[in-house]
């Protein structure tokens, strides 16, 4: 989240918990930043000498990549993931030493700030007046198997610098007028809290889950759509359901196979991608001609819990010989809520 | 001979009246409104707010043209957002906007076609929309004593670039 929050502190003890658990652990490059707490928790883990570079009147410690890839260990401690290195050194950031490092088969925890991710860097601008400059990537947030916040509340990071524990007292002071002030820590905060969430959001998407991991958590909506203008109104309906639920939710066509669009269905086509990226819905496109068997999959790889559908278009003697759509998916779909939205423009019809 | 003159007779009552009851289930089934292939296609934009009178002139003209109907709210995306942002807050006022003109044109037969496009500013917006799709007659709507519609430098826009025959409704002043 931000400095003084513990991340450095944190990545030590999941250090020392491997090593208990008997793997073989060395710190790539730690930044105490002179904290005794943090020093303490270091003592008995093997540290990779720093190469030492010349910079103007300045001699930096810069992480020794060749060093820490020629010692193998199975886990490296890699220390401001978002850190700029001096120059002459491998690689111009500290990121690209760690892809080095990954590539070379050795399992890598590090820490960085969230006001580093390249992505929010005009979000972190208008929110604290500072432009960050040193930025990593998204990807390599993307790429990572685990990420953990370390969060604090802004009053207690307050507390812990004005105790001296993040920064020197006369550092402190000012750090607490700028950067560190309330609201700014908020924001962060905030910021950190969303990206861990979405983090989780996304990797629970890409990855197949199991029916049971998906049982387990929040409400997702699927609406199945067509090519046809009452889909823009079925897409509008599962949107406010998906917001009052809180979910996300994801639009469904599937494309009997050989059969080509007509200029007016490729239209409404257009048209429902379109609706979907306002409504930051997700737009899935499936070829098949099992409509059942396509729905039960992308549910069960989405982990949808709601249906949505249209009225059928059936006419009833296909209804008796196919039997039901509506039918088929709540026999298929056990455990999933099935909504079917009525048309409008058949409300007219109805009598008491 | 007798008894197979029965059977038949019989059978054809039951015919008919099998013939009766499925004609009868198929007019009770509810029936979309249809739409004409290639049908004209008249497009409403606006953005905000929709006067009513303006809505019921632009069902009218859909249903003199024997039309599909377009109502488009144009959403404004912020320099500061990504195009492709999602807008909750103000898709949340689209949503209602677009379901009550759906409803008053649906309930007089008119078909509808509903969107929502968005934009850097209206003007951009409703660029987007004709690009992709064909339009037969516009509807812009000027602002009713002050509020809503395009202003008059955006409708001199419209009048201008519009690739289809282009209405100017002004509602009465006191209509709102």
């Amino acid at each position: 989240m931000a400095a003084g929050v513990g991340k450095t502190y944190r990545m030590l003890q999941e250090g020392r918990q491997a090593q208990t658990e008997g793997r073989d652990v060395v710190i790539g490059y730690l930044e105490p930043h002179d904290r005794p707490e943090t020093a303490a928790l270091a003592e008995g883990i093997a540290v990779v000498p720093r190469l030492h570079a010349q910079h103007g009147t300045l001699e930096l410690g810069e992480m020794d990549v060749d060093a820490v890839i020629r010692r193998s260990a199975e886990l490296t401690l890699i220390d401001e993931l978002a850190h700029t290195n001096a120059p002459g050194m491998r690689n111009e950031k500290r990121y690209q030493d760690i892809d080095d490092v990954l590539n070379a088969g050795i399992d890598v925890i590090s820490t960085v700030n969230v006001q580093h991710l390249e992505s929010l860097n005009d979000s972190i601008a208008e929110l604290t007046d500072i432009r960050v400059r040193e930025t990593f990537p998204d990807r390599i947030l993307e790429e990572a198997d685990e990420v953990v916040l370390v969060d604090l509340t802004p009053e207690a990071l307050q507390k812990r610098m004005l105790a001296g524990k993040v920064y020197p007292k006369e550092r402190a002071e000012v750090a607490l007028q700028n950067f560190f002030r309330v609201e700014k820590l908020s924001a962060l905060r905030e910021l950190a809290l969303r990206e861990v969430a979405e983090d989780v959001g996304a990797r629970r998407q890409s990855t197949v889950l199991d029916p049971l991991s998906t049982q387990a958590v929040a409400e997702r909506v699927l609406v199945l759509v067509t090519p046809e203008p009452r889909s823009q109104r079925l897409l509008r309906r599962a949107w406010r359901s998906a917001e009052r639920l809180g979910a996300e939710l994801d639009a469904l066509w599937v494309h009997k196979p050989g059969k080509p669009l007509t200029e007016e269905e490729q239209v409404s086509l257009a048209a429902l991608r379109r609706l979907a990226i306002v409504l930051g819905a997700h737009f899935v496109e499936e070829e098949d001609g099992d409509l059942v068997g396509t729905v039960r999959r992308v549910v069960y790889e989405r982990g949808s819990t709601y249906v949505f559908l249209g009225t059928p278009d059936e006419r009833r003697w296909i209804e008796v010989v196919r039997g039901s759509l509506v039918s088929a998916l709540v026999r298929d779909l056990p455990g999933i809520d099935i909504r079917v939205v009525a048309n409008r423009a058949d409300r007219k019809e109805l009598r008491p | 001979m007798n008894a197979l003159l029965v059977v038949l007779a019989v059978l054809v009552v039951a015919l008919a009246a099998a013939l009766v009851t499925l004609l009868v289930r198929r007019n009770r089934r509810p029936r979309r409104l249809p739409v004409n292939r290639g049908a004209r296609r008249v497009l409403v934009a606006f953005s905000g707010r929709l006067d009513s009178t303006v809505v019921d002139a632009a069902i009218r003209i859909a249903r003199a043209d024997d039309a599909v109907l377009v109502p488009a709210y144009l959403l404004v995306v912020p320099l500061r957002y990504a195009e492709d942002s999602p807008l909750r807050d103000e898709v949340e006022i689209a949503m209602p906007l677009l379901e009550a003109v759906e409803h008053a044109a649906l309930r007089a037969g008119v078909p509808v076609d509903a969107r929502i496009e968005k934009g850097r500013t209206l003007t951009h917006a409703l660029k987007r929309l004709w690009e992709v799709e064909r339009f037969d007659r516009i509807i812009a709507p000027a602002p009713t004593n002050g509020h809503g519609g395009f202003t008059e430098k955006e409708l001199a826009w419209v009048l201008t670039h519009a690739p289809a025959e282009t209405v100017v409704l002004k509602p009465m002043p006191t209509a709102a």
